[in-house]
């Protein structure tokens, strides 16, 4: 473990044309499968958070190939911030207006008033508005985590 | 559900944890321990707890696996214990 410290001091971890070759190709593709499992959720196994997870994991991916730098430039720390507060917003803003409504906290069907589409489809929309808003935070507080840990707070080189 | 499956996967999750605490260097302990996940996610998919095993293999096996290695790489050992 000793070695692996002191390599990771003098130079880059994983500096190697075919990681990068191919994490380059994957991460558009690992990005598409993420916003899948968000948008597909509520019909099949997933969800907010395993979808927020994944598209995290894309951008832990880069800063693992390549370097902190080309992390920060496909997702900047200012968006990623920006992205994971307006996620926490959708979230607790639709629970709100949903009380301010009438109904319950996070009940969907309360919704019907703005729109009037049946207690039944807003029920099934609702959740899914709530797993948009949930995955965006869950992918801003994985990435950060990781610049952050990697890079000892400092946000100028990876690991 | 295939009992002679479960108790195979279950054998390997119990030989995984025991060697996850009895390792001294943290490093193969990290991986050992995702080796561990990943066991618990075949374990929950082959239960059909989908669900679970995605959170399992993305969670467990993915990210916290990174996370720990990123915290041992910044770590120092003081003593030769």
């Amino acid at each position: 473990m000793k070695r692996i410290q002191e390599l990771a001091k003098t130079r880059q971890l994983g500096e190697s044309p075919i990681i990068q070759v191919s994490v380059r190709l994957l991460v558009p593709f690992i990005q598409l499968f993420g916003l899948y499992i968000i948008v597909h959720g509520h019909y099949s196994p997933g969800g907010g958070f395993q979808g927020g997870v994944v598209l995290g994991a894309s951008f832990v991916l880069l800063a693992l190939a390549f370097d902190l730098k080309t992390s920060l430039r496909h997702m900047s720390e200012r968006a990623n911030a920006i992205l994971g507060n307006l996620g926490a917003l959708i979230f607790t803003g639709t629970a709100v207006i949903c009380a301010l409504l009438g109904g319950l906290f996070l009940d969907y069907s309360a919704l019907d008033r703005i729109i009037p589409l049946g207690p039944i489809e807003w029920r099934s929309m609702g959740i899914f508005i709530v797993e948009v808003g949930v995955g965006l935070a869950v992918m801003s507080i994985m990435a950060s985590l990781y610049w952050d840990l990697g890079s000892g707070g400092e946000l100028d080189e990876g690991l | 559900m295939i009992w002679q499956l479960d108790l195979l996967i279950l054998a390997l999750v119990v030989v995984c944890a025991l060697a996850a605490i009895t390792l001294k260097d943290l490093l193969s302990a990290t991986v050992v321990f995702g080796a561990y996940s990943f066991l618990m996610c075949l374990l929950w998919a082959e239960m059909g707890a989908v669900d679970v095993a995605f959170t399992e293999a993305t969670v467990g096996a993915g990210i916290s696996t990174v996370l720990f290695i990123a915290a041992i790489l910044r770590t120092s050992r003081r003593s030769k214990d």
